[in-house]
């Protein structure tokens, strides 16, 4: 599950070129592309947070956190200040960045489980400046005329466009991040879920392993959000709050900690889940989660991604049988 | 500001600080209890609180049974949803690591946040004052009598569990699970047992702390998470594991917070408490009270 080959990479990439034309073609689905583009801004999220939960076994409460800074610097300094989109995406990953190492240092050089504290309070922190600093961010009554992005003078102005903009950029997180399990620090961060102890006594630098994950994590969070202020041009906190962040756990959760498609086979079908299928039933939506994530962690602790593997094995042992 | 004017408004935001950090305090020893005997950061032990305001609503205002009846009742309900959330929850987690319990215990919260709003609404609800609402005057600062039930409950709340940890067979047996698990079992402890009841006995505590703050608060569904993180800001505060610990961090983190809303701003006064928060994990994560030689052996 870990090693990630050559063709399935091919595959994804093929699957994610040629996936918008059919709904392009397919009157009834066209809406679909709008969903996917969605998707792909989770997927950004939840790649780097399967890096940190499923690698190295820490759990954040706080990405919405860095979704929103990158969401509302890029919208904040284009809108007001007129700066380059670019450059402002550029701003907000090295703040995200920043504050993420400065929450990971002190709480990741703790034995346990403190960054999920740590965060949670940083996200509601976070949450109450979204809504108290209406100079900058119109508090609760949102931010609007946020303008598109342009890529060599070229407007990026269709979903068409956008949608390769959004999911290249996640083609590109999912190789980085490959390549970076594959490698000496993928090795250590396994090492590091399965025993700390162990790890650092065969000399890992477990503190510094887990910050630079926690690191690059929000700063793909807030890559994310500055491609989601640009694409829905309109910024109110609530898509900024606690259970934002707790619906990308429930993301990862769902295709599988342990495994980087399971982070977006979970962003896709949440993304799915709450744009189309549960839209309808906004009263049983917290409800709905609530269950999906319960679900999953008692029934299925390894996710979608598991299932495969799970129903080869059953229908091994059936003909195994079949043959006795 | 004459000083006879600015000692009012001072007494009058420390009343309001000790009132909230009562039930701050009583969420930070239901963590501890939860924690104490199985190592379990419990993500929905503020949703105790907020089904126990919301249930003492059912009984009091819509069965008209009398207050202390219904209080039990509400009490009694709470502390059956702890004992189903550890017999549904907690035991069929296949792979018990601190990562998948807290996973899983912030799948309950969700849940029940969701059951709430699917139940009550998402609107406040009142509870009638203990004694009324006529307010009584304090060296010019107002005190409500619902305030002085929060603080007394708190001292008889704390009182009833350390005569129970420290006197009573089954608190000792709680404490030993705490110590050292293996060796419990050794001495004949059923430790499921014990997991069981410090779950009904966490959630029972959530549940009088909503019942008593819902006169002066009000409650509605989605409280439980805000209500959680400060009363774990409060638990860290005192020292992870420490009961006087936990009361002394929620009457610090109320008095914080009650200035920061006096004083500075009232829209910022939860970021400040959650910042006390963040600023003691990085300068002191063992608290105040608490070990940091202890603190190492902890596995959240």
């Amino acid at each position: 599950m870990f090693h990630i080959t050559i063709k399935s990479r091919i595959v994804f990439i093929a699957i994610v070129l040629i996936c918008p034309w059919i709904f392009y073609l397919i009157p009834a689905v066209s809406h679909y592309l709008d969903i996917l583009i969605f998707a792909g801004i989770y997927c950004l999220i939840t790649i780097g947070l399967s890096l940190l939960m499923g690698y190295a076994g820490q759990i954040s409460l706080g990405h919405a956190a860095f979704f929103g800074i990158g969401a509302y610097i890029s919208g904040i300094l284009t809108t007001k200040y007129g700066l380059n989109p670019w450059v402002c995406i550029l701003i907000a990953l090295f703040v995200s960045g920043f504050i993420a190492y400065c929450i990971g240092v002190p709480t990741l050089k703790l034995h346990g489980h403190y960054l999920a504290m740590g965060t949670l309070a940083f996200g509601i922190i976070t949450f109450i400046i979204f809504n108290e600093e209406i100079t900058y961010t119109g508090g609760p009554d949102g931010m609007g005329n946020i303008k598109e992005l342009q890529l060599l003078g070229f407007p990026i102005d269709t979903n068409m466009k956008y949608y390769y903009l959004v999911w290249l950029t996640v083609v590109l997180a999912l190789l980085f991040s490959v390549n970076l399990i594959q490698s000496r620090v993928g090795r250590a961060l396994r090492a590091i879920h399965t025993s700390e102890v162990a790890a650092s006594s065969m000399g890992v630098n477990v503190a510094g392993y887990k910050i630079q994950i926690f690191v690059f994590s929000a700063i793909l969070a807030s890559i994310s959000g500055s491609f989601y202020a640009h694409y829905i041009k309109f910024l109110n906190p609530t898509s900024f709050d606690l259970f934002f962040s707790i619906k990308l756990l429930i993301m990862i959760v769902m295709g599988g900690m342990r495994s980087i498609w399971g982070a977006i086979i979970g962003a896709v079908i949440i993304a799915f889940l709450s744009f189309e299928w549960l839209g309808a039933f906004h009263e049983f939506e917290t409800l709905a989660y609530g269950a999906i994530l319960l679900l999953v962690t008692i029934f299925l602790p390894d996710g979608l991604v598991s299932l495969p593997g799970k129903f080869s094995e059953q229908i091994n042992k059936y003909l195994s049988k079949i043959k006795a | 500001m004459d000083s006879a004017f600015f000692f009012t408004y001072f007494l009058q935001f420390v009343i309001s600080g000790i009132t909230i950090g009562s039930i701050y305090a009583m969420v930070a020893v239901g963590f501890n209890i939860i924690y104490n005997v199985t190592e379990i950061i419990n993500f929905a032990q503020g949703e105790f609180v907020m089904l126990g305001g919301l249930i003492m609503v059912i009984f009091y205002n819509k069965l008209d049974l009398p207050i202390l009846i219904a209080f039990l009742m509400t009490v009694i309900v709470v502390a059956m949803i702890g004992l189903l959330i550890d017999q549904i929850v907690i035991k069929s987690i296949k792979q018990p690591t601190v990562l998948t319990l807290i996973i899983g215990t912030i799948a309950t919260s969700i849940l029940l946040k969701g059951a709430a709003m699917f139940i009550w609404g998402k609107n406040p609800y009142d509870l009638p004052a203990f004694s009324g609402r006529e307010a009584i005057n304090f060296f010019g600062a107002v005190i409500q009598p619902q305030a002085l039930w929060v603080i007394g409950i708190l001292v008889v709340v704390v009182g009833l569990l350390s005569f129970f940890f420290e006197k009573s067979i089954i608190g000792k047996a709680m404490r030993a699970c705490s110590d050292n698990q293996d060796a419990a079992l050794l001495v004949g402890i059923s430790v499921k047992r014990m997991i069981l009841l410090s779950f009904a006995l966490s959630a029972a505590i959530g549940a009088v702390a909503g019942v008593i703050v819902t006169p002066i608060a009000l409650m509605e569904y989605d409280r439980g998470a805000m209500l959680a993180v400060k009363g774990f800001a409060a638990l860290i505060l005192g020292g992870l594991g420490s009961f006087p610990g936990a009361v002394i961090g929620g009457l610090l983190l109320g008095l914080i917070e009650a200035l920061v809303a006096g004083y500075i701003s009232s829209g910022y006064k939860d970021a400040f408490a959650l910042a006390v928060l963040l600023i003691l994990l990085f300068v002191r994560p063992h608290g105040i009270l608490g070990n940091p030689t202890v603190a190492k052996f902890k596995k959240f």
